[in-house]
């Protein structure tokens, strides 16, 4: 299953960010999305997922194939880490949480209101959302945001041991994560600003 | 989508949920009405079909800003929308749950605020019955006015304001059926009439929620 995407286009709020990005991802590689601030990598990344359309260019087998974690993790504060993650499992169709409480060490927190999680444990239960999924295609926003290092180690081999079922993954984040992926730098296709048509020359 | 309906119901119960925020509305506005009106029973029972119906109504419209705004907070309903369910059947679910913690229990309080109201005693019969049928059009409205606001910052008020004249067909054969029913007269117009809004509304408005929704989550 590979993800393409041919000269894309992406707006935020009416604004062109991003354009002529083109780009494939094969299935069992990473793809690290770098780029300043604003650039768009989250618009890109909305995009992808199917949350807003894009203002040119064609994405293809992106259609049902791709688990999207955004800023915010999706968590009720009043169901705990284990009900959490059984609804997700469940709208995915997937039956088995126990790998996923593994991946993330989660076992401890089980029958914790997700509302007394510290934000690194919360962030850590939004990862695990990922592997009940089933979904091929990973799409992660900042995924290590407020993580330690040892639950960054996690999340690398939570995405490693994805990558070497077959799957892929597309990943926004400004560390190093000691995933040999191909850094996609997006600052190169920022949009130019649209040159003024109505400018009027024989008024001079 | 099961598991998304006992989700929300399990939120509902949990504290700070809302269940019974409705509830305790319809009765404070049941129980104030006779202090307000004076203690006539026989102009009690005039007004109590109209009045039972309004405090439903507005028990209804009091729940609605919380129905897609807390999904929208916390991240879960752009995570929805890129799950395999439809976002159709999200709303339509949402509605659903939102009828069984606050429409259901609101239905079946009613008879015994009736009492407060000094009903007359055909009327509670069909005062059942209106609520039974009415009230899950106010959810399927509500659902639609819940996703035209999400997103917007202290949306309650323009919600209301744009469900109220929604709500208005409802309320008017809703009522009528109740006061025909306490005042020994045929019901059968209204009440199909108000069955076919209702049946209208979940025919229909679970698409057009769904459609403003994508545009409001873009």
């Amino acid at each position: 299953m590979t993800l393409t995407v041919t000269d894309l286009a992406i707006a935020r709020g009416g604004v062109p960010v991003l354009e002529g990005l083109s780009f494939s991802l094969p299935s069992g590689k990473a793809l690290i999305l770098r780029g300043p601030n604003g650039i768009g990598k989250t618009t890109l990344l909305r995009t992808l997922a199917g949350l807003q359309p894009p203002l040119a260019g064609r994405i293809e087998g992106a259609e049902d194939q791709i688990a999207y974690a955004s800023h915010s993790d999706g968590l009720k504060p009043t169901l705990t880490v284990v009900e959490n993650l059984s609804f997700w499992a469940s709208v995915f169709g997937i039956q088995d949480i126990q790998p996923a409480l593994d991946a993330f060490a989660l076992n401890d927190l089980s029958d914790r209101h997700a509302g007394n999680l510290s934000a690194g444990q919360k962030r850590r239960l939004g990862l695990a959302r990922m592997l009940v999924t089933g979904r091929p295609i990973w799409m992660l926003d900042e995924p290590t945001v407020s993580l330690d290092k040892n639950a960054v180690r996690m999340f690398s081999d939570a995405v490693r041991a994805h990558l070497g079922q077959g799957g892929s993954a597309l990943i926004a984040t400004h560390i190093e994560l000691g995933l040999d992926g191909e850094v996609l730098d997006v600052g190169l296709n920022k949009a130019k600003p649209k040159p003024i048509d109505d400018f009027d020359g024989g008024f001079l | 989508m099961i598991a998304l309906l006992l989700r929300d119901l399990k939120l509902a119960f949990r504290a700070g949920g809302g269940f019974g925020l409705g509830l305790a509305f319809f009765l404070i506005v049941t129980v104030l009405v006779p202090f307000s009106v004076g203690p006539q029973s026989s102009l009690l029972s005039t007004i109590a079909p109209g009045v039972l119906w309004l405090g439903a109504l507005l028990a209804c419209l009091l729940s609605l800003d919380r129905l897609l705004a807390l999904d929208w907070e916390d991240g879960s309903l752009d995570l929805l929308a890129t799950a395999p369910l439809p976002l159709e059947a999200v709303v339509t679910i949402k509605a659903l749950a939102h009828w069984l913690t606050t429409g259901l229990p609101l239905v079946l309080a009613a008879p015994f605020l009736g009492v407060l109201l000094n009903l007359p005693v055909p009327g509670f019969l069909w005062l059942v019955i209106s609520l039974l049928v009415g009230t899950p059009a106010m959810s399927v409205i509500g659902t639609f006015g819940a996703a035209l606001t999400v997103g917007l910052k202290r949306g309650g008020l323009l919600l209301s304001l744009l469900v109220l004249p929604l709500y208005v067909p409802t309320l008017i054969f809703g009522a009528e059926v109740a006061r025909r029913g306490a005042t020994g007269m045929e019901t059968q117009t209204p009440l199909l009439m108000l069955a076919g809004i209702t049946a209208a509304t979940i025919a229909l408005l679970p698409f057009a929620s769904a459609a403003v929704l994508r545009i409001n989550l873009r």
